[in-house]
Parts: structure tokens; sequence; C-alpha cells
């Protein structure tokens, strides 16, 4: 695996694979001295041109993890409000020595391009409304994690934005090329234009799917961005998607509540609802160390078993 | 020999900047070979996009017209989109002046609305006198129907003109970068739906109806709008249309690879819609091929998609990718294929020295080209400026052996003479 830019690079097999490799790191970040040697005299750059806290956080921190020396590079400080290219900045930084470029861009398909433009590994943190590779490895790694390896017939419901939702396109693939059934559940507005490449179903009724799904999965409502005719207000929103503490006690016992963060308490999910035992939201955090470990180490590593 | 008079085997001798003689065994002081070649009337382009002034980095009206002319083009109209805009008759005229020094006719569109903000009357009547006949706000749509409305009442008054529209509604396509449907929701590019151009053409032929006035669109892309177009002739109504090649040859699928090379305003689209625009081509709802050149430096689309310029090259590939896929594959029979790219957008324009026929005491603009000649589209051979061609790499037939433009031979054996 050269560079990861979206889950359609994986398939069924290489999502497992990452899964077991991440499990192996798991184990090595709950060590008294959370660090192995593997990567190094590596090192990984982080290059964001969007503002990102967690997932800059958890790649930064996976590499160190690693023994990756790494690099940062955001927008707010840089060369770009000098006016350079992405191509130059890009290829400056793997000048500098870059093994690795993490790559956050608001538009679709940067990573993309930054792999036609560099010798050095891409890995796609978030592109645009496109992809967020890892943050479904993530959650299908938690999911794994409480449900067993096999996801064959878990029904998942993922609830918000899915038009503009990154995490969406990638987290309903990865969940569908492990056997899960996927149901969207927004309003039409939210809803993808086209349902082509999309393997789920969808639903405009939040209460009709939750009696059925064994996962809630609820997506950051972007209402800072947020087109006012996209949906009328956030009460609104809350009445008919939010998970509100109402909804979750009509929930079976069993099923989980996920987010991807940062949340809006009080909007797509109630703060009670966050924190019953129900919600692994702040494991998907842990978890997301361990997978962006195993990713940095397939791409970069010697392929050898992790001790 | 092809022209609207139809088709024969014949010399033309040429002298001054006219057609003197059509027959055979005619001789002259200079002879171009045309053998194995079609002669016909020169090509004619409703819709190139110079840069010039403003854009000088990325197309000059000299390069933009030596591509023309190697393209077999003998006059080109050149969009108003520039900095500062042609809605003003000395930009106009500078535009004019440097197109007169060129190897192809420039005929310069003026603006239907000053700064082509959709909002006050550009001065039309001052352009008019300056010889523009094509009016448009190309590259932005005349999103009121209101301030439409005006431009086609005022425009009924000058003698020959035409106003040509961008349809795309900016409140449905404005915050999209491809075409919305499968591949947008797949690669999570915001969307410019189909129906955000045909709203415009729909509201655009009844405003036509309501005025009496001529509508041209601009680069027709869907199957909607193409049948909405059919149906306004239908009914009597003074409509005309284009198509560009890469609304026949490319589709939204192309998107995928994230190069912008392929973003295009509107933008390239589904199977169903190039099929729908070869079918209006061949019954002849769609009167015009024109290019849409938009000639951009190589900076600007060594971009993320989203945020690179849309546009793309098209003056010397247009023939060959109407041989290619139109003619060859049996669409078009090549007197209709020369029809959309020389008489019938010469009417359109009212270039009356360009677009045939072919005769004693015509003007001499002619496109000499071999139909079966197999040639690689090599980006940076092209004589524009510009390397922006979605093309690259790919083999196409037909090419062009010589330009004669009013008398003199402005391309010979594919060179450019100037």
């Amino acid at each position: 695996m050269k560079h990861l830019l979206s889950i359609d690079d994986l398939g069924r097999a290489g999502i497992i694979e990452l899964c077991d490799l991440a499990a192996s790191f798991l184990e090595v970040t709950q060590r008294e001295i959370p660090k192995v040697p593997a990567l190094r005299g590596r090192t990984v750059a982080s290059v964001f041109y969007e503002d990102s806290t967690r997932t800059r956080l958890s790649f930064e921190t996976a590499a160190k993890r690693l023994s990756a020396d790494t690099m940062s590079f955001g927008v707010s400080a840089s060369s770009v409000k000098k006016g350079e290219s992405l191509r130059d900045t890009v290829q400056t930084i793997e000048a500098l020595g870059a093994d690795a470029l993490v790559v956050r861009h608001r538009c679709a398909g940067a990573p993309h391009r930054v792999a036609g433009w560099v010798d050095a590994a891409v890995v796609n943190a978030g592109d645009g409304r496109h992809e967020h590779p890892t943050q479904a490895l993530l959650d299908v790694f938690t999911l794994r994690r409480h449900r067993g390896p096999d996801l064959d017939g878990a029904h998942v419901g993922i609830v918000g934005d899915v038009r503009n939702s990154r995490v969406a396109r990638s987290t309903t693939k990865a969940l569908a090329a492990l056997g899960a059934k996927v149901t969207l559940v927004a309003p039409p507005t939210m809803l993808p234009e086209s349902l082509d490449g999309w393997p789920a179903a969808t639903s405009c009724s939040l209460d009709a799917v939750l009696p059925d799904v064994d996962v809630v999965y609820l997506l950051r409502i972007q209402h800072e961005r947020q087109d006012a005719t996209v949906f009328p207000s956030l009460r609104e929103y809350t009445t008919r998607f939010g998970l509100t503490v109402e909804r979750a006690t009509h929930l079976r016992d069993e099923v989980l509540v996920m987010h991807a963060g940062p949340m809006n308490r009080g909007v797509e999910i109630a703060p009670e609802v966050a924190e019953t035992p129900r919600s692994v939201i702040t494991e998907q955090v842990g978890n997301g160390v361990a997978v962006r470990m195993a990713v940095l180490y397939r791409i970069l590593g010697s392929g050898a078993p992790v001790a | 020999m092809v022209d609207q008079n139809g088709d024969r085997v014949a010399d033309v001798l040429v002298a001054g900047d006219r057609v003197v003689d059509v027959g055979t065994g005619l001789a002259g002081d200079r002879e171009l070979d045309a053998s194995g070649c079609v002669v016909a009337p020169g090509l004619v382009d409703l819709h190139v996009h110079l840069r010039e002034p403003g854009m000088e980095d990325a197309e000059t009206v000299e390069t933009g017209a030596r591509a023309a002319a190697l393209g077999g083009f003998t006059a080109v109209v050149a969009m108003p989109n520039t900095t500062p805009p042609q809605d003003d008759p000395a930009v106009v005229a500078a535009v004019l002046a440097a197109g007169a020094r060129s190897c192809c006719d420039v005929h310069a569109a003026g603006a239907i609305t000053k700064g082509r903000d959709g909002r006050e009357l550009a001065p039309m009547g001052e352009l008019h006198a300056l010889g523009v006949r094509v009016f448009t706000d190309d590259g932005a749509c005349v999103d009121s129907a209101g301030v439409m409305r005006a431009a086609l009442e005022y425009a009924s008054s000058l003698p020959g003109a035409v106003v040509a529209q961008h349809a795309e509604d900016a409140t449905l396509a404005g915050a999209g970068h491809m075409h919305e449907g499968d591949w947008s929701s797949r690669l999570g590019i915001p969307g410019r739906p189909g129906a955000a151009e045909d709203t415009i053409v729909a509201r655009d032929c009844i405003l036509a109806g309501l005025t009496g006035a001529r509508v041209h669109f601009l680069h027709l892309s869907t199957a909607s709008a193409v049948e909405l177009v059919r149906n306004a002739k239908a009914r009597g109504l003074p409509v005309t249309a284009e198509a560009a090649p890469h609304h026949f040859t490319l589709t939204d699928a192309a998107c995928a690879s994230f190069d912008p090379v392929f973003k295009v305003n509107p933008p390239l689209r589904t199977d169903a819609d190039v099929a729908a625009v070869k079918g209006g081509l061949a019954d002849g709802t769609i009167d015009a091929i024109a290019t849409d050149h938009a000639p951009h430096r190589t900076e600007a689309k060594e971009q993320p998609f989203e945020e690179a310029p849309p546009g793309m090259l098209g003056l010397e590939t247009a023939l060959a990718l109407t041989m290619s896929e139109l003619v060859e594959p049996g669409a078009l029979t090549l007197p209709q294929a020369l029809e959309r790219l020389s008489w019938g957008p010469a009417t359109i324009a009212g270039l009356a020295d360009h677009g045939g026929p072919v005769q004693a005491g015509s003007v001499a603009n002619l496109c000499v080209f071999d139909p079966t000649e197999r040639w690689v589209v090599d980006a940076e051979r092209l004589a524009s400026r510009a390397r922006n061609t979605p093309y690259a790499g790919r083999e196409l037939c037909g090419r062009v052996r010589h330009t004669v433009l009013r008398g003199c031979a402005v391309v010979v054996d594919g060179e450019a003479q100037r």
C-alpha cells in the first residue's frame, strides 16, 4: 500500500488486516511506555489546510508512538497566506525530508492531487465532502471490539448531514465491506443527491429506523456553515433527528451510540445520552490513535510483525 | 470541395481576397496541394475566450487566433468576460484592433449587462455600431427574467443582433463544481444540476416568444435542454443553439480523476446527455458546434478540483473531435458536420464573409483538411498559450492542412504562417 486516499483502496481484506494490526497497536498504547521503535528515522508531516484538533493530534500521537519524527504544517501560520500553491507547498515539505504526508484539505480529491505531485506516501486525513478513511477504519475497529470481528447483519443508522459528510461516505463503504447494513437517516436536503456508489438504504424518519438498528451513528450538524435552506432551525432538527433522552430510552440495551466528533451537545445528541454506557464516543477517539498507527506502519514500516 | 451547395471535385482559384473561379484544370502562381483533402468554407467558432485584456498569461488575441487558424477556423467570436469586460466600446475596439493583425477574423461579443453582473444593460447600441452582433454575459447567466426580457426587447431594435445565454441558474448551480449526479454524489464534489440549465432554457424560450427577439443558447449540455430547444423550434420560436465538443465526447466520469482539466461550466454530464447532444446536432436542433475555448495557465489548473477555474481548450481539436466522434461513427454526414462548424454559426452571428458558399465572388475564407489523417493530441505542441486540453494523448482522426483567410494562406501544411 503506497497511499491511503480512499476506503476503496482497501477492500474487505485490507480493512480487516488494518484492524488486526491496530489491535496489536492498541495494546502498545496501553503499556506503561506506549512507544515502539517501528518507524524510527522516518518523518511524518501533517499538512492541514483546514482546522482540525482531534484528527491532527491523533495522527501526530500515532506517529510519535511509532518513534517517527513529525513535522507540522498549518494554514494559519504558513506560506499559503503568501500565495504559495498546494503543489509548491507539498513539494517543499517533501524536500524537507517527509516520508509521508498526512493531508487534510477543504476540497475533495486534494490528497489525490498531492499524491501525483510527490514521491512520498500520502494519507487522506479528510478531503472536503469526499472521504475520511481513517475515521471509517476507527469506526469499524470500534464496532468489531464490541460486536466481534464479523459485522454481518449489524444494522447501523447514520444520522445527519450525510450529503456533506466525508465521514458518512467513508464509514458507509467500510461498514458495507464488512457486511453491515447501513441506513442513512436525514431530511431529503441532507441525503446524497444520488445513491449510486452508496451501499446503503435511506430514511427520512429517525423514529421509524431506531427500533431496528444496532448502532446509532450521529454526524455533527455543522450549523456554523449550514445553508439556511437545508433545514428550518436547530430546534426543528433536534425534534426530528436528534438522539434525545426520550428517544434513547426506547433503544434496546445493546444498541451502541457513536459520533465522529466534535459533538454539538443538545443538537444531534442529548448530553445525557453521550454519557450513557451505550455511548462509545470517547473510545472511538482512543482507538483512532491505534488505527492511525496501523496505517502509518503499514505504509512506512518494514512490514515485519509488530513485536 | 464541400459547401452548402453540395460536394464536387474542383480547383479553387483565388485572387486578392476573393474566390474568382471554381472548376477543373485551374492554375495559379502558387498552388496549395489539397489532394485527399476536403476543401470547405472556413470554420466559424461562436464561442472562444481569448483572455485579452486581463489574462494574457493564459492567451492573447494573437495566440488564440493562431490556434483558431490551425484548427481550421477563419472567424471566431470572442466572449466578453475579459478584464475589463467587453461591456465598453473602448475595450471592444481594442480587441477588434488586435484581431485585425492576427491570422483569424476576430469578432467581439458584447456584454448584455454592465460588468456582466446581470443588472443594468450595457451600451448595446454603441457596441452594435462597432460591429458587435452577439451579446452575452457568458460565464455568467442573466439570472433575472426581467433583465433578460429587457435585453431581448432592446436587442430587437439592433439589426442582426442576437442575445446569447449561458443557461445555468446560479441559485441552483452556483455552489457546484461538476455535474450533479451519481459521480458528484460519490466524489463529494458539490454538483451543478442539469435542472439549472433546463430551467433557464425553458424560461428564455418563453421570453423569446414574449419579445419576438432571437435567443441563442450557448453550450447546450443536457438532454432536457436539447428537447426544450427542439420543441421551441417546432413552435416557430426564434431560438438557436450551439454545443461544445467536450459535451459530445466526455462525461462526468472523467472527474473521478479529480483533475480540474475536466472542470468546465456547464459541466461534463452523463452518457444520456452526450447521446442527446449528438442527436440534437444530427437533427439540426443544435445549429452550431462552438468550442468554448477557455485557456487557463497551468498553475491555475494545478489546484484541487473545487479551487481550479472552469474551462478547457478547444480550438485545435474541435474539427478532429467532430470527425472522430460524429462523422466517422455515422452520427452526422460530412456536410452536416460542416454546416454545424461553418455556415450554421456564420448565419447566427451574421458573418457574411464566412461560411461559404465557395463560388466566384465570395471572400476566400477556406479550410482544407485531411478527413482521414490520424494524429495524437500533444498538449505541449498546441499553439495556444495554455495547455489545459482534456484530450492530451487521445488519438483523433481529421487534420487541418491549410487555412486561407481572406485570400491569404495563414496555415500551410499544418504550420501557421504568422
